[in-house]
Order: C-alpha cells, then structure tokens, then sequence
C-alpha cells in the first residue's frame, strides 16, 4: 500500500525545505519527489496536504500517562489519543505511576499496552531509584532492556547527593541520560505557588527561584564530576537558564526542557485560587518568562516537552494548596509553541528541531524524513485560528489554564508509521 | 444599598464600602449596650458558623453578632463536619447550601477556601480566616476601633510589628488601613517579611525603633510559637528583645498612640504586660467593637435595607 502526501511545504531541519511530495509504502519513506512527479502505482491513496506543512514527527519527551494505577485521570490509550490529536508521532512518559516504572514488567507492560494501541509510539523513562523512593538504585539495565530511554524520578528530586552521583555514574556507562526534576523540597516548604508579590498578595506558600536552581547547579556538578548526560526537565527559573548555559559553555554534558506555560504564563495569571495555574515548578515572574525565552533563542534550552500531567476534578476542584500541580500539555502544547513563530522568536525551522529533532535526539532515535525511514511525520495546519476547548480534549483529563485561549496553528495530521491515526477532516 | 454579596477581602471592598461597613457598626454598637441586647433584625435568617480551624474569640465574636441581631446561627467544626470523613470543600458547602443558610461563615486553614466556596454557593459568605491569605472582619473591627478614638484613619501613622508572612490579620490590615488613606509601616524579622509586600500599601521599617517612631497605632501581632519551629527565630527572649513593645520603645511614638493586638497575646515576648494593660491599650476595645462589626457585616449581606431596629 502506498499514500502521497501531495502538495504540503516539506520541511526537515537542516536537511529539507521546499514544496515536495511524499511516498509512503508499507509505513517506510519510499520518496520523496518533486510535486510535479509522476507515480505510476494506481492504487496509490492521496492525502491531500496543500497549503500544509510536513516535518518529522513530534515527539514529546515529558508526558504523564498515568497507566497503570491512575487510569481514572490517563489511560495509555487516551493520553496517546491526546498525543496524536496534539500532533505528537512519539511520546516519553514519566515512570511515576502505580506501581512505579522501576522494573522491567512494568517497562514491557507499558510498552506492550501502546503496541497494541498502533497510536503514537511510546519511548518510556524508568525510574532512577527504587519505588522512586531515592533509597538505592532501581535496575537500570533490565529496564533498558525492555525498552527504557531515559531515567528519571520525575515529581520527586533525589535529595541525597551521593545516590545522585552513582545514578549519573551508572547510566553514564548504560549510555542512558538522567532526566532531573531538580527541586529542593526543603526551600518548597510547602509551598504552592512561585515566591513572589503575588503569592503575599494571594496569601499562598511561595516556592521561590532557587528551589530550583540550587539542585540545577548541584546536578552540574555531579555531570561534572561524572561525565554523565544529565538533562534538566522542565526549566522554569533565569538562574536555572543562566547556570545550564554557563555549564553548557564549559563543555559540560548537560541538555534541557522547558514548557509551553513556562514561555506563555507568569505568577501574574494565578488569580483567584483557581487550580488549573497550579504546576510543579510553578509558574514564574516575567523575568523568568524572558529568560526562558532567551534561553530557547540562544539554544541554552534545547527542547520543548509539554510536561502532560492529567488530573482529575478530585485533585483541581478543592482548595488551592490543596490542589495537585500538574497541566495537560499534549492538547495544547503545538499552538502555544507556533506563538513563538508568529511573535518571530524562532523561525519554523527552530521550532521544528525542538520540537521533534531534539527530542528524537534525546531519545535516540532518527526521524529524518528521508528515505527508507519509518513514515512518523506531522503535517502542520499553520493558519488555522481557533479557540482552545478543553470540551474537545481526546485525554480524559480537562486541567489547562489555557481554555478559551485564542491560538493560530495545529496539527492538520498525524503520521506513525504510515498509518494517518490523527486527521481534521 | 449594600451591593456586595460576599465579604472575602479586604481588597475587594472600595472606600465607600468600608466607611459604609464602619457606619453601620457605629449604630450597632449601642445595641450592646443595652439591659436587652437583642433586636429582631434578622429574625428567621440562618447564619452557618462553618469553622474548620480552631477559634474561640472570633468564633464567639460572630455567634453574639448573629444571636443580638435574632438570627439563628448553627456552627459546624472540623471535627463535626464530614470533611474527616473525606468529603470535598465544595460538597460540604453544597450540602450547607442545601439547608438554606443566609450566611455562612467560614474559617479555614487554606487560603481561598472562601472564595472557592462563594462561587457555589447562593449564601452570603463571610471570610472569618482563610490561611495566611486575609481576615476581613478583623481589619474592620481594627479601622472601626481607630476611627473610634481618632476620628478619622487618614493620614494616622500605623506601625505593625510581627510575623508578616503568616499573618492574614496583617494581610487585612495592611491593606484596609492603606487603603482609607493611612501611612502603614511594618517591622519583623527579615523571615517574616514576605516578598512585595510593600506593593500592598506598606513601607517596611528597618528597625522596631524606626518603625514605632511618632506613630499614631502600634499593632502587634501574635508570634506563632507553634508555627516556626525556630527557623525563624532562635528563641522567644531574642525577639522580645528586638521586635518586644515595652514602655521604653513606646515612648518613641505619639503621645496619645494606641497599642493594638488581634489577640491572644503572648505577654512578654511580643507585648510586654504592662504595655498590654497600660491607658494606650485599646485591645479588649477591640474585641468589644468586634461583636458590633460582625452585626453590621451580617445586617448589609442578609438584612436588606432595614434599619436595625425595624419591627
């Protein structure tokens, strides 16, 4: 079976820009031919992409998926059903779930369940210690034998420094990187929002900067120390952007991830306690929000993951310091991303390499649109104008701030493996 | 016309609204005075304490109020309410609603909880306390009792001392007394001086001398021993030491200052027992004034445009 992609603007970071066609046969990239191109095959299927943009499959290295254990806020097949919808070819999703990905069964299950699915493809992260309880080391290797890309005990930091430094130590050797969710608790304090005039204003525990930033520059000096690939999650702070860049400048083998919110919101739209500007690290000041910005400019920042984290009302519909941090992202994360294009911070081309070629990069695979590759690709709607709806949500969660937000752009498609399993029609 | 449904802060009440707010306690305030202290005011109206963190001063503060204006006032408690059982804010509300009360009253240790609550509910809501966030009627009964001895806010210097940060009193009070034109400044320890606080009408004085300096009001509020596990502050002796009111530091201030405090007091660490007896001290005034204010507050939400003594 054969499908053109007819009349679509190709574009492949570095490799490919201009108006092509693609040939796609049996989920591989036959061809990629010149529009005028003539193909002979006469059972060929057309999808008719003109005006759009083809890149390679975006892929979202920080998603929550909840599965097992949380199934009434994410199922594996609802979040990658939000995934494919938000223009995502590939997803890599948190180990924190219950029970914990800190063991291979629960690496096979899950990469097994999203298998049978034939959505989005699933790269999962495994957990750095067991039960993501910072204790001792989870077993690593048997994970990557099942299929681990990474590790992680996102949502909660390894606090003690030593287990941290034999982590990065080991992995080093598996040739795995660590993803840290770099937070001292102990400067959290309880805290739920960023530490700031609006948090005195609101009368709510402020997290300040450096809960962040001091495990930032901690985690530095163990990459230092080790040599080990250490990439920063979800940055969120100006002296986190400013420390990676330095140690980036250094020569130290460090990489990092900010979120859409983190370049769009500030501390200044949390008003009146409503739970859905409520995330872990917080949203920050509007210094925090430029310096992200620069930091994704000058390449300081090099990717974006959405940081997905579904919840149900039962954890959003109570008070604020109540509430769970967390926002989906999968929905919403493209639109929020292509303002940086509109609001010309990055050309299309950066964006594309943050959003699917370094991310791919960091997970080790290659999603080059050339031939004889798997056909992961996204075709981007880049003039369509709509109203984020949270109502029109493929994931079972509805906690966004950014319902009723006016966007411009989406994902017209969505491609794995030659099989369309997102289109508008 | 009284045209706010709910009391949540005191941020969002004009000028107007406040000096309305003091008006009507004025007037009330002879009630209590009275042989009978009762009017039928608020006769067959049902005011719901809902109070899910320990009070006792103004939990009775609020049940006096509702019973001299012969409301009929039912308080739920923490351990009373099915919020142990795990029942979610906004379900015990709707069940509370469900009931009919005209007012709830609602003290919680989460900030927002009143707002939450007033977004689902007909009830007028009253805020008794919400986490560090504000305590409205407290501020109230504070400008009520200013205005009382002084007779006008405007312009007063007014000087707060204590721990700013987890202090919704001083949240209020900052902000209301701001607000009707007063010059508010604030002395802690650097740990108790919240971030941007300055931008909620305050100037922060670098030492308790500085701070008291000529000031016409000198509140001081309650150090929260429980609260700090001494990351705050290293003992009670030390910062009685530096941020304690006794009659060497008040003499730094007018002659005729008031010393205020929200209560209960620590005598001997914040405020000194003689300060806390001496002619300046207006603090069981305070209390007193309390009961007249939270009449008032449930007479502009749930009496209509009747006066007090109708009927």
């Amino acid at each position: 079976m054969r499908m053109r992609i007819k009349g679509a603007r190709v574009l492949d970071p570095g490799k490919i820009d201009g108006q092509k066609d693609i040939i796609i046969k049996d989920g591989i990239i036959e061809d990629i031919i010149d529009p005028k191109a003539v193909c002979e095959d006469p059972d060929i299927t057309v999808l008719d992409a003109s005006g759009m943009t083809v890149v390679p499959g975006l892929i979202d290295i920080h998603v929550h998926l909840r599965e097992p254990g949380h199934e009434y806020k994410e199922t594996i097949e609802t979040g990658l059903r939000a995934a494919a919808s938000g223009g995502f070819t590939a997803v890599c999703c948190m180990p924190n779930t219950k029970p914990v990905n800190d063991n291979s069964q629960v690496t096979r299950f899950i990469i097994n369940r999203a298998k049978e699915l034939g959505l989005s493809k699933v790269y999962p992260a495994g957990a750095i210690t067991a039960g993501s309880m910072g204790n001792t080391l989870a077993q690593i290797y048997e994970m990557k034998q099942a299929g681990i890309v990474a590790v992680t005990d996102d949502g909660n930091p390894v606090e003690n420094s030593n287990l941290m430094r034999r982590a990065m130590e080991y992995c080093k050797g598996l040739q795995m990187p660590v993803f840290v969710h770099a937070e001292d608790l102990s400067l959290v304090d309880g805290g739920s929002m960023n530490e700031g005039f609006f948090s005195t204003f609101w009368g709510i525990r402020g997290i300040p900067n450096a809960a962040e930033s001091v495990m930032v520059l901690r985690d530095i000096a163990l990459s230092e120390l080790t040599g080990a690939h250490v990439h920063f999650c979800h940055i969120s702070t100006r002296e986190s952007v400013e420390a990676i860049r330095r140690a980036k400048q250094r020569g130290v083998n460090v990489t990092c991830e900010t979120a859409p919110h983190y370049f769009t919101l500030t501390d200044e739209d949390v008003k009146d306690y409503n739970t859905h500007f409520k995330m872990n690290p917080p949203l920050r000041s509007q210094a925090d929000r430029k310096a992200v910005i620069e930091g994704l400019v000058d390449g300081t920042i090099d990717l974006i993951a959405s940081d997905h984290a579904p919840h149900s009302v039962v954890e959003k519909d109570v008070e604020f310091d109540q509430a769970a941090f967390g926002i989906v992202g999968l929905e919403t994360s493209l639109p929020l991303s292509l303002k940086l294009v509109s609001d010309k911070i990055l050309t299309l081309e950066t964006l594309v390499d943050k959003m699917a070629k370094q991310p791919a990069k960091m997970i080790g695979m290659d999603n080059d649109i050339k031939k004889g590759n798997p056909a992961d690709l996204t075709i981007l709607d880049l003039e369509k104008t709509y109203k984020i709806d949270p109502a029109t949500f493929k994931s079972k969660s509805r906690n966004t701030p950014f319902s009723g937000r006016r966007v411009k752009g989406c994902a017209f498609a969505t491609i794995v493996d030659g099989k369309v399993i997102h289109q508008i029609k | 016309m009284f045209a706010k449904k709910d009391i949540l802060d005191i941020g969002s009440l004009d000028p107007a609204e406040i000096s309305m707010i003091l008006d009507t306690a004025e007037g009330m305030k002879e009630i209590n005075e009275r042989p009978v202290k009762k009017v039928p005011t608020l006769r067959g109206k049902t005011i719901v304490l809902f109070f899910q963190e320990p009070s006792t001063r103004t939990k009775l503060s609020f049940d006096t109020a509702a019973k001299r204006l012969s409301a009929d006032s039912l308080s739920i408690s923490q351990s009373t309410s099915s919020i142990v059982k795990g029942e979610t804010l906004i379900d015990t509300a709707k069940n509370l609603e469900a009931m009919k009360p005209d007012v709830i009253v609602l003290r919680h240790p989460s900030s927002g909880a009143p707002h939450l609550i007033a977004k689902h509910v007909k009830a007028s809501v009253i805020n008794a306390g919400d986490g560090i966030h504000a305590h409205p009627s407290q501020a109230l009964l504070d400008m009520m009792s200013v205005r009382e001895k002084k007779g006008k806010i405007k312009g007063l210097k007014i000087s707060i001392i204590g721990d700013i940060s987890h202090s919704r009193v001083a949240r209020s009070d900052i902000t209301g007394f701001s607000k009707m034109g007063a010059k508010v400044r604030i002395c802690a320890p650097q740990t108790m001086i919240p971030m941007g606080i300055e931008k909620l009408g305050c100037t922060i004085a670098p030492t308790m001398e500085a701070c008291i300096e000529d000031a016409d009001v000198v509140m001081m509020l309650r150090i929260q021993k429980e609260r700090q596990g001494n990351i705050l502050f290293p003992t009670e002796r030390e910062y009685a030491t530096l941020f304690g009111l006794n009659t060497h530091r008040l003499k730094l201030a007018k002659k005729d200052v008031l010393v205020m405090h929200p209560g209960p007091m620590n005598r001997g660490v914040e405020i000194a027992s003689d300060v806390a007896d001496s002619e300046y001290s207006i603090i069981l005034e305070q209390v007193t004034n309390g009961v007249a204010l939270r009449m008032a507050l449930f007479y502009l939400l749930a009496g209509g445009n009747r006066h007090a003594d109708a009927d």
